[in-house]
């Protein structure tokens, strides 16, 4: 049992040998893993991180501040058409129109916290639900803004006009996911955290205990958004065109999914459930018929044998081996 | 003047019909969550596998319609009630998320369940009434399986009201509603009585699946636009209320057709929710649910 006695050792987020190697190795494995993968593989690894900054914002909302939300494909789709617009349009460089997605997707964020002020459980699943398919149904029905049918097509990623290689774009948005990964710890380790997971265990014990319900609802919807709007970024740029179709309540259900069967309020948790349905799907394509019944029944399965996803599982392992032989 | 009247009272008359589809579907949705707090995203999932029932039964094995239908509802009620013994049961997890993930993870299963039996393609469901033949009452034209599916939907809610108001299972259901531990204690078999709103949920659903089968014709698909407007309603209503369901569905499917009507279909749906979130934000509780209390 390692004592700690000063407040630095406490704030610390890698601690000991142990933690320290893990951390290389983990950052070893990312950096080599253009040279150890198959070509294609890199297209796959860059989805993971697109869908991992999606995965920790969502989180950051429903497994943190304990609102629900069905309509996240909505804030991804506004992220993803301000970048669109902004790239298009008024031809800012990339990473203006990442950052122009990112506020955007905030702001509406800030909107939907409004009503979600004064609702709770279905009401909140469907005031949001209503939010995701009120977006998609006006960017297929606004043409002149979503490009119609055609779709809208962004330019090519690039720093001082040289083209970035599928292997930049990897590690560009590696980058860019464990930072706002870190971020996303450093900020729910902090006092706007605990308010956050405050007001999900209790939001009457939190206002009694001076918790700003207003300030910290509707900034938890804005910094989940924010999130999102970044992912869906990424993710136009990743993919380089966009169509309405890609952010459906499909989307919203497939992203919900990731943060329940990673853990719910665990941010590695988000990651792991990231990765592994970015993964399976792409993995199991050949049977693309049998997919919808293998997702669901995965689904079904975790929530029925661990209903703190993945990283739960996680934990109790350690316990049990830490605790052992008893 | 009477022109825009008579097409006011169209409209109107069109959206009571497809109103009383999506009560149908709100009232299945609100049977559940009341008994069991459970937000069942399977429901549209359900309603479709048993419409494709339906279907089977219709064409492969010529049943008559009447048969099939209950054939259909019967086997649609047995796959929720088994759905609650063998997953909702078992599953350690409790939470309101949790359970909604679950129930996502059966739509899943269901969707792809029907598409492998029955493939992605459209089929026709052969239907006793037409929609070709109408009835006019002065400049109002009502399809025939217009005033079908509301006679039907209206005395589904009729049949559903009687059994919860008014026989001893009923009873029973409302106590289980109330406070679950309580009726367990005082003998009431709160497991059939799950078991069985499970059943009569999804049955309710096949039931609107069928009725919606010939305006949108057969796919593996086709309940997603009616469960979400179904769930847009039960929320309207207020999650927790009968009547409120029934209300909400009706109000749904005439303010749809009126401002479809008058001012755009396209963002017919996205209007819908709207009114949604600001009748939410006005009473938080629906129309008609009952104000939410707690203990802190």
């Amino acid at each position: 049992m390692e004592l700690r006695q000063r407040y630095e050792e406490d704030l610390t987020l890698v601690r000991g040998v142990l933690g320290w190697s893990a951390l290389l190795a983990l950052l070893a494995f990312l950096a080599l893993l253009p040279v150890l993968a198959p070509g294609y593989f890199l297209y796959t690894a860059s989805l993971v991180a697109v869908h991992v900054v999606i995965a920790v914002g969502l989180n950051l909302l429903v497994g943190y501040t304990g609102q629900i939300s069905l309509g996240h494909a909505g804030f991804v789709a506004v992220g993803a058409y301000a970048a669109g617009v902004l790239a298009t349009r008024l031809h800012v460089p990339w990473p203006g129109a990442m950052l122009g997605g990112g506020i955007a997707a905030a702001f509406f964020g800030f909107l939907v916290g409004i009503p979600a002020l004064r609702l709770t459980g279905p009401y909140l699943t469907i005031a949001t639900l209503g939010f995701g398919i009120a977006v998609n149904q006006v960017l297929t029905n606004w043409e002149q803004l979503s490009g119609g049918r055609t779709g809208l097509f962004l330019p090519k990623l690039a720093i001082a006009g040289v083209r970035l290689r599928d292997h930049h774009i990897y590690y560009l948005f590696a980058g860019l996911a464990a930072a706002l990964v870190w971020i996303a710890t450093n900020l729910v380790r902090s006092h706007v955290g605990r308010a956050f997971v405050a007001i999900r265990d209790s939001d009457i014990a939190a206002e009694v205990m001076g918790v700003n319900l207003t300030v910290y609802k509707t900034l938890a919807f804005a910094v989940s958004a924010f999130y999102a709007g970044i992912g869906g970024a990424m993710l136009a740029y990743l993919l380089g065109y966009l169509e309405p179709q890609l952010f459906t309540l499909f989307e919203s259900i497939y992203y919900f999914s990731m943060i329940v069967i990673g853990g719910l309020g665990t941010i590695p948790g988000s990651i792991l459930g990231a990765i592994l349905l970015t993964i399976l799907p792409q993995q199991l394509a050949g049977l693309k018929q049998y997919l919808p019944l293998v997702y669901g029944a995965t689904i079904v399965l975790v929530m029925a044998v661990e209903p703190l996803g993945i990283y739960g599982r996680w934990l109790r392992i350690k316990l049990w081996f830490k605790t052992w032989p008893f | 003047m009477v022109q825009d009247m008579a097409l006011l009272v169209q409209y109107v008359v069109v959206g009571l019909a497809v109103g009383s589809l999506y009560a149908l579907v709100a009232l299945g949705i609100v049977l559940l969550y009341r008994t069991s707090r459970i937000l069942n995203f399977a429901h549209g999932d359900l309603a479709t596998f048993g419409t494709f029932i339906a279907f089977a039964l219709l064409t492969a094995w010529r049943w008559p319609f009447a048969a099939a239908s209950l054939g259909s509802l019967l086997t649609t009620a047995v796959v929720g009630a088994a759905f609650f013994f063998l997953v909702i049961r078992p599953a350690k997890e409790s939470t309101l998320l949790g359970k909604i993930v679950i129930t996502l993870g059966l739509a899943l299963v269901l969707q792809g369940a029907t598409v492998i039996l029955w493939g992605t393609g459209t089929k026709i469901l052969p239907f006793p009434l037409s929609d070709i033949k109408v009835y006019r009452l002065g400049q109002v034209v009502v399809s025939q399986i217009s005033v079908g599916s509301f006679a039907v939907g209206l005395a589904l809610m009729g049949a559903l009201y009687v059994l919860v108001q008014h026989t001893r299972v009923g009873l029973a259901m409302r106590a289980v509603s109330q406070d679950t531990v309580a009726a367990q204690v005082l003998g009431i078999p709160v497991k059939q009585i799950f078991a069985l709103t499970w059943g009569l949920a999804s049955a309710l659903g096949a039931a609107a699946g069928i009725l919606l089968a010939p305006a949108t014709l057969l796919d593996p698909y086709m309940m997603l636009d009616p469960f979400l407007k179904g769930f847009a309603a039960a929320v309207l209503g207020g999650i927790d209320s009968m009547p409120g369901a029934a209300v909400g569905g009706l109000l749904l499917g005439v303010l749809e057709a009126l401002f479809g009507g008058y001012v755009s279909v396209k963002f017919k749906t996205t209007l819908a929710f709207l009114i949604i979130i600001a009748v939410l934000v006005v009473r938080p509780e629906g129309l008609l649910g009952r104000e939410y209390k707690r203990r802190v």
